[in-house]
C-alpha cells in the first residue's frame, strides 16, 4: 500500500521511528497590536480603495439597509442568511431572494443575480480583508458567483489583522468546512501582465461598515 | 596592536592586474601597517569548488591554510575570493576536524579590502584624489556572502574630486561567475551587456569595484561594444592622489 | 550541459520580442516585492523569513508525524486521503473514482503539483474532460503548452497569440483587449464550473493539526473548483504540510508579498473536509492526494532536505538574472528559475540534465529573496559536487577533470605556477595595453574560443604581480 511505503520512506529517510515523538514546535509569535476603532476603520477602508473595492460606512441598522436598498435599485440580489441582515432588515428588502437553503436552488440563483450581499464573520483592517467562515448563515456562493459582492459589516468585527484573527480563532477547522479570506475584487494579470478585474469571483466589491 | 598585514593578492591579480595589488600595498602602507607578501601564495581554490571539484579545492585549500598560518592579518583585493576562505573553506572540512580549526582560525583574520579599511584600520578618508565620475558595481559575491555594501562607497566619499553616481538596476550580477562565463558564453555575454547598460546611463567615466573578476567581466564586455568607459578596482582609486 | 538545454537557451536569448518580455514582467513582480518587503513596509520580514524556515524545517524534518497527524484530522471531519506514490497512482486514483460516480467533467485550478504528473493528459488519454480554470492556465491548456513561470504562467504569451489561440480552438470572433479576452475566457469556464462534477486543486500548505488544505489565489477560479462541484480533490506534494493553523500567520504574510507584491492574495481558502451538516453549499466528498513521486529521495541529506521547504513564490525566478534572460522553457522540467534548478537534478537524477547546476553565476540574489530562507547558491554547489562524482564514476569529461588535478597541483606548487604564469604570458599575443578583440586561431580554443565570442580579453602584463614586488 502507498500509504505505508511512503510512510516508511520518509522516515527512514530521516531516521524516525514509526511513533517517535516530535520536539515542540518553533514558537509563532503572535502579535496583536493596540489600534482604536476608528483608526481600524480608516485603515480598511484605505486598503480597500487601494485595492479598487467600494466602500461605505453608516451608523446605523437603518442606515446599513437604506444604503443598500440604493446600491441594488434595478438589479438582482440574492442575500445570505446572515442573522446580522436580517436584524437590518436587508434579508427582506423587496426583490431580494433569500433564505435559501438548498444547493441547487442557491446555485441556480448565484449564477443568475447581478449582487450577492453578505455580511463577514470577521474583517482584517490592515489588509483590507472579509474573512467568510460557511455555516447556515453564510453559504460559499454568495459571494462568488454573482458578478458584485457587497458585504455588511458591523464595525465590531473588525480585527486589526491576521495574528488577531488566528489569537481568537485558532481553529477554524472546527467551526467550518470552509474559512476564506477575501482580499478586494478578484483579478487577473495573465495576459501582458495587464490587471483585469472580475475574472471568475466578484469584479465588484463593496463593503458597508456599520457603526 | 601589531600593524603587520599580509597580502594575498589572489592569481586572478598576480597574473592579470598585478596594478591592483600594488595599489593595495601602497594604501595600506601608507596608514603605516608593514605589508609582507607570503610567496608561496597562489589560489583560493574557488575555480575548483565552483566547478564541483571538491577533493582539488580541498588541496589547494590546505595550501593556503599552510601558506598563511604565520600571518595575523591578511588583506584580499576581492570579494569572491574572500568569501572563499572565511564562507567555504568549512563546507570542505567538514570531516577533517583538525583541519576545521584551522580554517575557523583563517576565517578570523582574512579580510576583503575595503572592510579591512573602514573596520580594522577604521578609516574612511585615506587621502585620495581622483577628478571623475564613477559608479560602484557590487561584486554578488561582496555584497551577498560578506554583506559590504557602505564600506566602500564611504571610502569613495572621501576621495577628492570623485562624484559617485548609483547605477539602475542596482546589485546585479554581471554574469562572470567564474566557469560560467565560458560554460554559459552567451547568456554570461547577455548578462553582461545589461550590466553595461546600467552603467552607461550614470553617465560614469569608471566603473569601481572591489572584484578584478567582475571587472575583467564588465570591462570585456565595455571593450568589446566600443564603449569609453573604464573599469578600476577601489585600490586603484584609493592610491591615485 | 545537454545540446538541448543549449540550444534552448540560445533560442531564448535570440528572441528579442521574448527577451522583452521576460525581463518587463518579472522586472515588475521583482519591483512590487521589494516595495511591500521594504523596512517601511514590513518590518519584521526578515524575523518571519527566520520563522518561516524554521517551521519548515521542523515539519519537514519530523515530515511523517505531521503526515499522519493530517491524515487523521482529514478523516475526524469526513474527508480521505489518498497517499500516491506516482503519477500513475495519481491519475488512477481519479480515473477510478470518476468511473465509481460516472463523472465526465473535471474542473482545475492552478497546481504546479498536477503539471508535474501530467494529469490532465492522463485524464484526456481515458475520456474526461479535464479544465484548466486559471486564465493563464486556460491560455497554455488550450495551446498545449506547459507553464512559463510558477507564478505566472503564460507570462511568454502576447494578447496577440492568445487572441490567435482563443480564435483558433474557441470559434469566437478574433479580439486582441485583454479585459474582452478575459471577459469571453469567463464565460466558457462559467459553464464547466456550473456543469463540473469533480474539481481538482493544489494545496499551498497542507494544516496537519486541522486536516485542512490552504488555497492562495486571485481570480477565484480555486474557490469555483472547490464549492460548486460534488466532489473536490486537492492534490499536493507531501512536503506541503506545516504543523498548525496558526503557522498561516506567518506564511501568508510572506507568500503574496514575495510573489506578486500584494499584501495578501485575493482569495485565501482554508478548507477542511466536505460541506458541514447545516452548510448549504460545498462538496459532498473531499480527497486529499498526498504526492511523493521522488520528494522521498529528497530527504535523506540533510542540507539538501531544504529543498522541500519552497512555497512556490516564485520571488527567486523574478530576482534571477539567468531565468530572466532564459525563461522557462529552457529549463528541463515544469519546475524553472533557481528552485528548478536544485529540485530537478534531485528529483530526476544529476545525469538527467547534468548543466542544470552549472547554468548558474552564484549570485546569491535567489537565496537572499527566498522567503523560507532555502540557501540555494549552496545546494547548487553541492549539486555540481555530486554531478562531477557522478561523471567521474562514469568515467565522463576526463579532459575536465584532469584539468583541474592539474590546477590543483600547480596551485600546491608556487615555483610550477609562476613558471605557468610566465609561460602563459610569453604566449599571449602582443598588446599595446588594449584589450584583446582575438587570438591566432590555434589559440582560440575551448575556454578561450568561449571567452572571445562574447567579451574582449584583458592584455597580458608584463610582470605579474610577484614579479614587481620582489623588484621593489
Amino acid at each position: 500500500m502507498s500509504r505505508d511505503n511512503i510512510l516508511h520512506k520518509v522516515r527512514t529517510a530521516l531516521g524516525r521511528s514509526a511513533g517517535q515523538a516530535v520536539a515542540d514546535v518553533p514558537p509563532v509569535r503572535l502579535r496583536v497590536p493596540e489600534a482604536a476603532m476608528e483608526d481600524r476603520i480608516a485603515l480598511m477602508m484605505a486598503r480597500l480603495e487601494a485595492l479598487a473595492a467600494r466602500t461605505a460606512r453608516v451608523p446605523t441598522m437603518d442606515a446599513a439597509r437604506e444604503f443598500v436598498a440604493a446600491a441594488i435599485a434595478g438589479k438582482t440580489a440574492v442575500v445570505s442568511n446572515a442573522p446580522y441582515l436580517q436584524e437590518c432588515g436587508i434579508a427582506s428588502l423587496p426583490g431580494v431572494r433569500s433564505g435559501i437553503r438548498d444547493v441547487s436552488e442557491l446555485t441556480e440563483v448565484c449564477a443568475r443575480v447581478d449582487i450577492g450581499i453578505t455580511s463577514a464573520d470577521y474583517a482584517l483592517s490592515d489588509t483590507g480583508t472579509l474573512v467568510m467562515l460557511a455555516s447556515p448563515a453564510e453559504a460559499r456562493l454568495v459571494s462568488l458567483l454573482p458578478p458584485a459582492h457587497l458585504a455588511v459589516v458591523p464595525r465590531d468585527r473588525i480585527l486589526t489583522g491576521l495574528d488577531e484573527l488566528f489569537t481568537i480563532l485558532p481553529d477554524p477547522a472546527a467551526q467550518t468546512s470552509s474559512m476564506v479570506l477575501i482580499t478586494g475584487p478578484s483579478r487577473t494579470a495573465d495576459i501582458e501582465q495587464i490587471l483585469v478585474r472580475g475574472v471568475h469571483g466578484p469584479g465588484q466589491v463593496t463593503v458597508v461598515i456599520v457603526g | 596592536m601589531s600593524n603587520r598585514v599580509s597580502l594575498f593578492v589572489t592569481c586572478m591579480v598576480d597574473q592579470l592586474f598585478p596594478k591592483v595589488g600594488m595599489a593595495m600595498a601602497d594604501v595600506l602602507e601608507r596608514l603605516g601597517y608593514r605589508v609582507d607578501f607570503p610567496e608561496g601564495q597562489t589560489c583560493c581554490g574557488q575555480p575548483a569548488f565552483n566547478s564541483g571539484y571538491r577533493s582539488e579545492a580541498r588541496t589547494v585549500a590546505r595550501h593556503f591554510l599552510k601558506t598563511f598560518e604565520a600571518s595575523e592579518k591578511i588583506v584580499v583585493p576581492s570579494g569572491s575570493c574572500t568569501a572563499m576562505v572565511t564562507h567555504h573553506f568549512a563546507d570542505l572540512f567538514q570531516k577533517e576536524p583538525e583541519t576545521l580549526d584551522m580554517v575557523h582560525a583563517m576565517e578570523k583574520k582574512v579580510y576583503e579590502f575595503a572592510t579591512f579599511l573602514t573596520e580594522v584600520a577604521g578609516v574612511e578618508d585615506v587621502g585620495a584624489r581622483m577628478e571623475d565620475v564613477v559608479t560602484f558595481h557590487d561584486g554578488c559575491h561582496a555584497l551577498r556572502e560578506l554583506g559590504i555594501r557602505s564600506a566602500p562607497r564611504r571610502l569613495l566619499a572621501h576621495v577628492k574630486g570623485l562624484e559617485l553616481r548609483e547605477m539602475v538596476p542596482a546589485e546585479e550580477c554581471c554574469g562572470f561567475g567564474g566557469t560560467f562565463s565560458v560554460k554559459f558564453a552567451e547568456l554570461s555575454g547577455a548578462m553582461a551587456r545589461t550590466k553595461i547598460d546600467a552603467i552607461v546611463g550614470t553617465g560614469a567615466r569608471t566603473v569601481v569595484s572591489l572584484d578584478p573578476s567582475c571587472l575583467m567581466q564588465i570591462q570585456g564586455a565595455l571593450s568589446r561594444a566600443g564603449l569609453p568607459v573604464r573599469t578600476m578596482h577601489l585600490a586603484e582609486v584609493l592610491a591615485s592622489r | 550541459m545537454s545540446v538541448e538545454f543549449d540550444r534552448k537557451i540560445h533560442d531564448t536569448l535570440a528572441d528579442a520580442n521574448l527577451q522583452l518580455a521576460i525581463y518587463t514582467a518579472t522586472g515588475r513582480l521583482k519591483e512590487k516585492r521589494i516595495e511591500v518587503t521594504a523596512d517601511n513596509a514590513l518590518p519584521d520580514y526578515q524575523e518571519l523569513r527566520t520563522q518561516a524556515n524554521a517551521l519548515k524545517k521542523h515539519a519537514i524534518d519530523n515530515l511523517d508525524h505531521y503526515l499522519e497527524e493530517f491524515e487523521r484530522n482529514v478523516e475526524a471531519y469526513g474527508g480521505k486521503v489518498v497517499y500516491c506514490k506516482d503519477a500513475t497512482e495519481v491519475s488512477d486514483f481519479v480515473l477510478d473514482l470518476a468511473k465509481r460516480r460516472g463523472s465526465k467533467l473535471i474542473v482545475k485550478s492552478k497546481s504546479m503539483t498536477t503539471e508535474e504528473v501530467d494529469l490532465n493528459e492522463r485524464l484526456e488519454h481515458h475520456g474526461l474532460e479535464s479544465v484548466e480554470t486559471d486564465l493563464g492556465e486556460y491560455i497554455l491548456q488550450l495551446a498545449h503548452e506547459k507553464p512559463y513561470h510558477i507564478v505566472a504562467p503564460a507570462l511568454h504569451k502576447t494578447r496577440y497569440d492568445v487572441a490567435d489561440i482563443f480564435t483558433k480552438e474557441l470559434k469566437v470572433e478574433r479580439e486582441t483587449v485583454p479585459e474582452k479576452l478575459t471577459v469571453i475566457a469567463r464565460a466558457v469556464l462559467r459553464e464547466k464550473f456550473l456543469k463540473a462534477d469533480i474539481g481538482i486543486s493544489g494545496a499551498n500548505f497542507l494544516i496537519a493539526d486541522s486536516g485542512a488544505v490552504a488555497i492562495i489565489e486571485n481570480e477565484g477560479n480555486a474557490r469555483l473548483t472547490t464549492s460548486a462541484p460534488k466532489i473536490h480533490i486537492a492534490v499536493a506534494g507531501i512536503e506541503k504540510v506545516i504543523p498548525r493553523a496558526q503557522d498561516l500567520a506567518v506564511f501568508l504574510k510572506l507568500l503574496a508579498r514575495s510573489a506578486t507584491g500584494q499584501l495578501l492574495s485575493v482569495y485565501t481558502s482554508f478548507l477542511a473536509g466536505p460541506r458541514r451538516a447545516g452548510e448549504v453549499d460545498g462538496p459532498e466528498e473531499f480527497y486529499v492526494v498526498l504526492l511523493d513521486n521522488g520528494r522521498t529521495k529528497l530527504l535523506p541529506d540533510r542540507s539538501k532536505r531544504q529543498s522541500l521547504y519552497c512555497i512556490r513564490c516564485g520571488a527567486c525566478l523574478n530576482t534571477c538574472p539567468v531565468y530572466r534572460k532564459i525563461g522557462g522553457h529552457s529549463f528541463p522540467w515544469v519546475y524553472s528559475g533557481p528552485i528548478g534548478a536544485i529540485i530537478t537534478p534531485q528529483f530526476m537524477g544529476v545525469s538527467h540534465e547534468p548543466g542544470l547546476p552549472f547554468a548558474s553565476s552564484l549570485c546569491g540574489a535567489c537565496g537572499e529573496v527566498c522567503p523560507v530562507k532555502i540557501d540555494i547558491p549552496k545546494v547548487l554547489l553541492e549539486l555540481r559536487s555530486d554531478v562531477k562524482k557522478s561523471e567521474t564514476r562514469e568515467g565522463l569529461n576526463r579532459i575536465e577533470k584532469l584539468a583541474f588535478r592539474v590546477f590543483a597541483w600547480v596551485m600546491t606548487h608556487p615555483r610550477i605556477y609562476e613558471m605557468a604564469g610566465r609561460m602563459a604570458a610569453s604566449i599571449a599575443p602582443v598588446s599595446d595595453g588594449k584589450w584583446i578583440r582575438s587570438v591566432p586561431a590555434p589559440m582560440s580554443v575551448g575556454p578561450m574560443k568561449a571567452w572571445l565570442s562574447e567579451r574582449d580579453l584583458p592584455p597580458s602584463p608584463s610582470k605579474s604581480f610577484r614579479e614587481m614586488w620582489r623588484a621593489r
